[in-house]
């Protein structure tokens, strides 16, 4: 919810839905283990992993999809013309493509959030990891003349969760909980074997009871 | 053959040329009808959105690929084939080529939309065009899909250029046969044509080149067209043999669209004289070569997918071996080789409706071929929780059926206003010197002046 929000992404309706077409950027994947009654459900956040070698930036024929200087999968929604292939070349399945235009309800469209555009029909979407928080923490910091801190930008996802099973941050600040977490012995990369150098770092329990951090 | 005069072959292959018959009329209309309830059906999709379609998260690519690498790989018959053929010099060739380079043509053209009907905001296709643009920006020339634009496009002119060279004599021919409106449409495309020496000569030097150039070409486009697959991280598609695999089977799938074109051109244009069995023999022999081919590269690469025991590979495996897929699967091995490899092999079978029958179960084969090779993968990806499923809709397969109809519509139109089989190479056929053979093209448009 804290994600629909934040992110002006429309809901598609129980029918579209049953289609497999509904637009959650963030997903959490439920795997069941055992025979009924005795069965175990474990569960994985999965989103936008933000690749270093993302598959699905460069066969991008409009540069729609492309890497950010500061290292985020960026997707400039204008340029965009629907050819889905990068969605295809993403072994994770976190990008989400507009079957129709979308629509909000009455009143559901005042609180629609003013930072972030709305994708119409035909258009790639995935997580930002809410770059627009990010671009505002960034200047906010700059007008102050000061760095940023750990932890002072959050995610919708990171700062609704209850039981704070996510954390975000700057991987590239070694002192960061982030980095502190990515280099802990329980970090692990989800699909890491496929080369996608992704930057979201999982910290299985025992076996993988799947959640945790970026 | 050898019975007939030039004047014969002449009169006989211009005869189509001329007049109407009801069922002509008939089969136009219904196939242009077709063709217009498939361009509604776009528009429709254009105006609500891609949602009209059967595609889903993950399924992202359906018929309209299926349909884009089916048609591109048909379009492999002709220039492909005629240009081989050509370069081998063999003699029997004549009455094909022209009907192979026109399929390549069409089948091209329609293919070529394909990746536009398929896109989410098919309006700004201009996207793909290097182009200086108040964005800045040029098309991502990393993308596979850029490639094709570009592949395709070469391709695009080039067998244009193949097909229509050769055509210039008989535009002269009919130029100097026909009087009116019609003399003056034939003589502009007959491009000042008057037989000379020097002229029979460009022209020879023309085709030898084009036959070799547009090899490397053809050969080219469905390998970029096989990475559009091969380049993306995706189980079973991420393979080397993909290109040849591609190229194979468009040579494939191209044959036997022009055996079946032959066949049904040799019945209802009368044309029993000059399609003859030893043409569909011919033929009917490449298209086992190829059938042999196509299972073997199936099976190699099914055989490394199963041995290497990769287990997001093995889900996508064993989906199309017995799971849902399965029975596309088989219906695919069935109409690849288990039919047409007795047909082809045995020569009393080796007929013309045999290689007929081999034919159109190839064609239908090989549009599932593709089908199986798109879907099943993209339905079962990596993480099982996001495995999906596809089914088309009225609009997809309004679409796919319009495209059918419209190859059938545009060869129809094609073979009422431009001889199917190439005149003066016919002629020249029948004669062992080539420059006898000029003499008489020159003589008999001499007369018909």
């Amino acid at each position: 919810m804290a994600c629909h929000a934040e992110n002006n992404i429309s809901t598609v309706g129980e029918e579209q839905a049953a289609l497999s077409r509904a637009k959650h950027w963030i997903r959490v994947e439920r795997y069941y283990e055992g025979e009924f009654p005795d069965v175990t459900v474990k569960f994985m956040p999965v989103f936008c992993q933000q690749c270093d070698a993302a598959p699905c930036e460069p066969v991008c024929p409009t540069f729609a999809s492309y890497h950010t200087s500061e290292g985020l999968n960026g997707q400039v929604y204008n340029r965009c013309i629907g050819t889905r292939y990068c969605a295809n070349a993403c072994p994770y399945v976190v990008r989400y493509f507009n079957f129709y235009n979308p629509v909000w309800e009455k009143p559901l469209h005042l609180q629609l959030n003013p930072d972030v555009s709305v994708r119409e029909v035909g258009v790639m979407e995935k997580c930002t990891f809410c770059v627009q928080r990010i671009k505002a923490g960034e200047i906010q910091a700059a007008a102050e003349k000061r760095e940023l801190k750990d932890g002072e930008i959050q995610p919708a996802c990171v700062q609704s969760c209850p039981t704070h099973a996510m954390v975000f941050g700057d991987l590239s600040d070694p002192e960061s909980q982030v980095s502190r977490f990515a280099r802990s012995g329980r970090s692990t990369k989800l699909l890491g074997e496929l080369g996608t150098r992704p930057k979201v770092n999982y910290l299985p329990r025992d076996s993988w009871h799947g959640s945790e951090d970026a | 053959m050898a019975a007939k005069t030039p004047e014969q072959i002449t009169v006989d292959l211009l005869r189509p040329l001329s007049g109407l018959s009801g069922r002509y009329v008939l089969a136009v209309a219904f196939f242009a009808g077709m063709v217009v309830a498939a361009v509604c059906a776009f528009f429709h999709q254009v105006y609500a959105g891609l949602g009209v379609s059967g595609l889903r998260t993950p399924v992202f690519w359906g018929f309209y690929i299926t349909n884009f690498v089916f048609w591109i790989g048909l379009s492999h018959a002709g220039t492909l084939i005629s240009a081989i053929l050509r370069l081998a010099n063999a003699t029997w060739r004549r009455p094909v080529t022209r009907c192979a380079e026109v399929i390549t043509v069409f089948a091209l053209s329609i293919g070529a939309t394909f990746p536009i009907i398929h896109l989410g905001r098919p309006w700004l296709a201009f996207f793909l065009f290097p182009y200086p643009s108040e964005r800045g920006l040029w098309p991502n020339i990393r993308s596979p899909l850029l490639w094709d634009f570009f592949a395709i496009n070469t391709y695009l002119i080039s067998s244009v250029t193949f097909l229509l060279l050769p055509m210039v004599p008989d535009f002269a021919l009919i130029r100097d046969r026909v009087e009116g409106v019609k003399k003056k449409i034939y003589g502009v495309l007959a491009l000042g044509w008057t037989g000379t020496p020097k002229q029979w000569h460009r022209l020879e030097t023309a085709m030898h080149i084009m036959s070799i150039a547009v090899i490397p070409v053809a050969v080219s486009v469905h390998s970029i067209v096989s990475w559009d697959f091969a380049m993306a991280p995706v189980p079973m598609w991420h393979s080397t043999i993909f290109a040849p695999y591609f190229v194979a089977g468009a040579i494939f799938s191209g044959i036997a669209a022009l055996i079946l074109a032959m066949a049904l051109l040799r019945k209802l244009l009368h044309l029993e004289d000059y399609l003859l069995p030893v043409h569909f023999e011919n033929l009917g022999k490449l298209l086992l070569v190829m059938s042999l081919l196509w299972f073997y590269f199936v099976f190699a690469e099914r055989l490394t997918a199963w041995y290497g025991n990769e287990s997001s590979e093995m889900a996508v495996f064993w989906t199309t071996q017995h799971g849902s897929y399965s029975p596309l699967f088989w219906t695919m091995v069935t109409c690849n080789f288990l039919i047409p490899f007795p047909i082809l092999a045995i020569k009393k079978l080796r007929t013309i409706t045999g290689t007929a029958i081999a034919s159109f179960t190839v064609v239908i084969g090989m549009w599932l071929e593709r089908f199986l090779i798109i879907v099943p993968s993209l339905s079962h990806k990596y993480l099982t929780y996001s495995w999906g499923t596809y089914r088309p809709t009225w609009v997809e397969i309004t679409i796919t059926a319009g495209t059918f109809c419209g190859m059938a519509l545009l060869y129809m139109i094609f073979s009422k206003v431009v001889p199917i089989i190439s005149i003066w190479e016919l002629k020249a056929g029948q004669h062992l010197k080539p420059h006898a053979v000029r003499l008489v093209v020159r003589s008999s448009e001499a007369e018909g002046d």
